[in-house]
């Protein structure tokens, strides 16, 4: 017996056919899809823009070609490579400062920027009038504007920086190669270069930094510079940044974020298709006759599968394509909600990559999550069209298991495209995976529970409800998981940024500090004390610095192991120059992990040290290990007696390398002293004085150091939050569609109950019962599992006890059980407006 | 004259439960081309589900069924399908219209299936026939009872089958309209040389084809004609 004749045109035109006249509930799975690609890519595509125009940009993020730079003045071989290079074209020196406004008695840590040339090469100085930028070169500083906001400053003021008073020439709104963040804890001014030894601020313990900018020629090969020339600098401890090397450092440090923002996205449009999976089923139920019909009249199992296929796919092409474009609008929020976090100017296009994207993505998805569903249709019986039949199988087994691992297979292969990194795209499937399992198994045992004890005595009402809940073709499952994940989300997101706070909130007890003083010189260090004690605030701390290099590891000297390239010692442990306290007892804020705390050092052995547990990774050194440090010039032999985990998020003084009391107490130094005022008056009082006392000394206001965080967080966590909301919207368009999907069922079941009596007031509770359990119960175990993630989050990642807040359980608990109730008994209104006999005769014809 | 359906020993065993419900047991008879055949009976006689596995919607467990020369034992289910397609027609007693399908696209489905051209003209023709050309673009919603069936009626024709299969042809439908449903029925088993299985409880009907069989509990208890 041969084939029919009807070929892929005839599955075309009865999938058009059968749509047309579906169109309603196909379009609530559109919906689904589009809200899920909308949000994917959206981010995938903002990120990818933003990528692109740091590349393109990266010029004028650096201001220049490349930069030598170095925290010491250049030594004669760095000089020799830089005349090599036929000089630097522009240089600068830079560091921290207090500077002091005389007009209005205003103090405020800057960063001092001192620079000679013609920087910026690339990009603009953006100054405020615009001829300050190069009028300030004659003796004038440019101040940032937001500072000369806040406090007061017009052109012509002065600012006193050390021993230098200036003229302010203009305020200075954009300075190629500085970060807003960063600007906002220090915000730059800018002076001509020969100011910068007259101000006297340039000490032992102060970190400066010497620039030296270059301008390349046409064609010349930054690879090959840095190839070249980074070695040779690096044993000097002087450093090569180019464009490129810039822009790829930016560039990382935003991909982390948008890589998470992406999963967000992912996410929304996984549980857009887990609707799209239940809607499908429901659907390919109301079907099982027209199927059986068409088996009678000849059509093969496989063409009436893929009838059904053809339209799960056309239904993934418009919901992917309707996505791009939502997608392509949505993402230009993203700079308003961002706003100055993102260090250049976006050029907003949709491209074809996007387009792909978003095409790929709804059509694989939809594709994968209907299969399942759409088996059903393979398994109906032709006799179905004659009489009801017992379907003895409606999956095979092995289909189902296939379809499951391309599921996973897919979230896994996408996740890893998002992440490019296999572990951790793996911990997210899993992650998934579990709390889809979850919710899986709560809404299972809700509804065999609910049957084992169902209340028999309960007025009509309630139990109809209740009944509703694990009737054939309930919503249960899809509700719960739809509104589970979405709540998930928003209380993860919520709880996380509130650890985040906690972590870095400064404690309100009279004995921890809210003020560090920086940069203290050894001479000054009772006079600054007196000065505070004076004012009537007790100096909390007091912390002796010693800057120094480490010189070997193990035996191996630094230059060795820069030149051996199987080396895994971290850079940073090479060049970094290490700031080293000395104290006899450990701070809240470290624990030893390893090894034994050494309090008090007296012999010519080797000093026993204590090294925070990064400095130990990345130095690749253990208990007993040998390390050398190069003391200004004097070779300081110790070995690792402990090793401490140290909570670097805490707003105090933290140290990567402690010695015991009694080895550096002569060595040269300068101190840091920590302390704590009272309120915002009594702390600019005191900031004033010492400003003018001692200019050289550093003052950290940690309250506005928290308020700024504060700013950072509220501006990301909008973002997520607007990503997670998403999730909700999604879970929304799923849980209309459920409705609508067994909005035939209620009908009828709501004209049937209202022709044996009851009334539409007693449906309409019914129905409100019903999705307000449903709303508590998803949203309910959605916080659950919040609370339950965060606590992972807190002991694996924060390393703190998570103690939940209120708010999910006060506010989003209620307020997603009275979205899914409104939503609910919105969309059921037409189920009573009808007449029951309207109804019958409609359900008879 | 020679035989379009040929039954031989059929029987069909249900599980119902922990119990089997034997449907049918032992039950032989043929049709003739062109021959008009009733299978009456009462509720739970058995005769729908013989209607079912004459026209291979199911299969047998014991016996064998010839359709059209072919043995239904030995093709698969698509294997049936094509057999349907090519060579059977159906009138159901819920009309059992594609509720998304147009009246005209419900009637060339089976010719669609087929890879026939000029479909659509076709089905108009057939349309006209049971004097509904003018419905031919409304949904069976927009349909009454009697004219659905009537559509049903083109549909089962259109690929002018060897055999036409109808279960319970008019029991949804009152009597005028059945009437005119049994004479269309019989009006193009005549001009298309259809043979006709019908599966009725009405005798009046049974007594106009040209042979019966009546079922009772899953056996013949009296073959007439």
């Amino acid at each position: 017996m041969g084939k029919n004749n009807a070929g892929f045109l005839w599955l075309l035109k009865m999938a058009w056919r059968d749509g047309k006249a579906s169109y309603g509930k196909l379009l609530l799975f559109v919906f689904s899809i589009t809200l899920g690609v909308a949000a994917v890519v959206s981010v995938h595509s903002f990120s990818r823009l933003l990528k692109e125009n740091i590349a393109l940009q990266s010029k004028s993020l650096l201001g220049a070609d490349y930069v030598i730079e170095s925290d010491r003045p250049v030594n004669d071989k760095v000089q020799g490579i830089m005349d090599s290079l036929g000089g630097s074209d522009a240089k600068e020196i830079n560091f921290l400062s207090m500077a002091a406004f005389p007009g209005n008695n205003g103090t405020k840590l800057m960063e001092v920027r001192g620079v000679e040339g013609g920087f910026p090469f690339y990009g603009d100085l953006e100054t405020n009038p615009s001829s300050a930028k190069t009028s300030f070169k004659a003796g004038g500083a440019l101040v940032d504007a937001t500072t000369m906001l806040q406090l007061n400053l017009k052109k012509g003021d002065s600012i006193k920086l050390g021993a230098v008073t200036l003229p302010i020439a203009g305020a200075l709104e954009n300075v190629p190669g500085s970060t807003s963040v960063f600007g906002a804890i220090a915000p730059p001014v800018m002076i001509p270069f020969q100011f910068i030894q007259t101000t006297g601020l340039v000490q032992t313990g102060s970190r400066i930094e010497y620039k030296y900018y270059f301008k390349a020629d046409e064609g010349q090969d930054m690879a090959l510079l840095s190839e070249k020339v980074e070695p040779v600098l690096d044993a000097e401890d002087a450093d090569l940044d180019t464009h490129l090397s810039e822009a790829r450092r930016l560039g990382r440090r935003y991909e982390n974020f948008g890589k998470f923002l992406n999963l967000v996205g992912f996410i929304a449009l996984l549980l857009g298709c887990v609707g799209i999976a239940s809607g499908m089923g429901i659907y390919v139920q109301m079907k099982v006759k027209s199927i059986a019909v068409l088996k009678c009249l000849g059509a093969s199992k496989k063409q009436s599968y893929l009838i059904f296929f053809v339209q799960i796919a056309c239904m993934g092409i418009v919901g992917g394509l309707l996505g791009t474009i939502i997608g392509y609008g949505l993402q230009q929020l993203f700079p308003v909600l961002l706003g100055d976090l993102i260090p250049v100017e976006v050029d907003m296009a949709l491209s074809l990559q996007s387009i792909v994207l978003g095409l790929s993505l709804g059509l694989a998805m939809s594709v994968l999550f209907a299969l399942y569903p759409l088996m059903k249709t393979l398994y109906v019986s032709p006799l179905q069209a004659l009489r009801v039949v017992q379907e003895t199988q409606t999956r095979s087994k092995r289909a189902t298991l296939l379809v499951g691992f391309g599921i996973i297979s897919f979230v896994f292969g996408f996740s890893y495209w998002l992440l490019d990194d296999s572990l951790r795209s793996f911990f997210f499937v899993v992650g998934l995976l579990v709390v889809f399992l979850i919710l899986t198994a709560v809404a299972r045992l809700f509804m065999a529970m609910l049957k084992r004890f169902f209340p028999y005595s309960w007025g009509f009402v309630p139990r109809q409800s209740l009944k509703n809940l694990f009737r054939p073709q309930n919503q249960t499952l899809v509700l719960v998981l739809a509104i589970g994940i979405g709540t998930f989300l928003i209380s993860t997101l919520y709880f996380t940024k509130d650890m985040l706070l906690e972590k870095a909130a400064i404690e309100d007890s009279a004995n921890s500090a809210n003020m560090i003083l920086m940069d203290i010189q050894s001479q000054q260090v009772e006079d600054v004390s007196n000065t505070i004690e004076a004012s009537g605030m007790p100096v909390i701390d007091k912390i002796s610095i010693v800057t120094m290099r480490v010189e070997t590891l193990n035996g191996k000297y630094v230059e060795d192991i820069r030149k051996d390239t199987t080396s895994q010692v971290g850079r940073w442990i090479l060049n970094h120059e290490f700031r080293v306290t000395y104290r006899d007892s450990l701070i809240g804020s470290e624990k030893v992990i390893e090894g034994k705390w050494v309090n008090n050092f007296n012999s010519d052995k080797d000093i026993p040290i204590s090294v925070s547990s990064d400095f130990a990774n990345m130095a690749k050194v253990t208990i007993g290990d040998p390390v050398s440090f190069n003391v200004q010039g004097r070779i300081m032999n110790t070995v690792v007696q402990s090793i401490r985990e140290v909570d670097w998020s805490r707003l105090q003084p933290n140290f990567s390398v402690v010695f015991p009391s009694g080895v550096l107490e002569n060595a040269p130094q300068f101190s840091v002293m920590t302390l704590r005022t009272p309120n915002d008056d009594s702390s600019a009082k005191l900031q004033q004085k010492l400003v003018s006392d001692f200019p050289n000394v550093s003052i950290l206001d940690l309250k506005r150091i928290l308020e700024l965080l504060e700013d950072i967080l509220a501006k990301i966590g909008w973002i997520i939050n607007f990503m997670a909301f998403f999730s909700i919207f999604v879970g929304v368009a799923v849980l209309m569609g459920a409705i609508y999907s067994s909005k035939h069922q209620r009908v009828k079941q709501g004209a049937l109950l209202r022709t044996l009596g009851a009334k539409t007031f007693q449906i309409l509770k019914m129905i409100a019962i019903e999705y307000t359990i449903l709303g508590f119960l998803g949203a309910l175990m959605g916080v659950v599992l919040a609370v339950l993630g965060s606590t992972l989050l807190a002991w694996m990642l924060f390393d703190t006890t998570f103690v939940p807040s209120v708010i999910p359980f006060a506010i989003i608990l209620p307020a997603i059980t009275f979205l899914v109730f409104a939503l609910g008994v919105g969309n059921s209104v037409g189920i009573v407006r009808n007449s029951p006999l309207a109804v019958l005769k409609k359900e008879k014809e | 004259m020679s035989k379009i359906l040929k039954v031989q020993n059929l029987s069909k065993t249900y599980r119902s439960g922990e119990h089997d419900l034997n449907v049918l047991n032992n039950v032989s008879f043929d049709v003739d081309k062109g021959q008009s055949f009733a299978i009456v009976g009462s509720s739970g006689s058995g005769k729908t589900t013989l209607l079912g596995l004459c026209a291979g919607l199911d299969t047998t467990d014991d016996g064998e069924i010839w359709l059209c020369g072919e043995s239904l034992s030995g093709l698969n289910e698509d294997g049936r399908a094509v057999l349907r397609n090519q060579n059977v027609g159906f009138v159901f007693q819920d009309f059992q219209l594609l509720p998304t399908l147009t009246a005209l696209e419900n009637v060339i489905v089976p010719l669609e299936l087929r890879g026939v051209k000029n479909a659509s003209d076709h089905g108009r023709e057939l349309l006209e026939k049971v004097g509904l050309l003018n419905r031919a673009e409304h949904y069976p919603s927009q349909l009454s009872g009697g004219e659905q069936q009537r559509v049903a009626l083109a549909r089962a024709f259109s690929n002018k089958p060897s055999i036409l299969f109808a279960d319970e042809p008019t029991g949804n439908l009152d009597d005028d309209t059945g009437a005119r449903i049994e004479e269309l029925l019989f009006e193009l088993n005549k001009e298309q040389g259809t043979a006709l299985v019908i599966v009725t409880h009405d005798l009046e009907l049974a007594k106009k084809t040209d042979k019966s069989i009546r079922l009772r509990s899953g056996k013949i208890e009296e073959t007439i004609g």
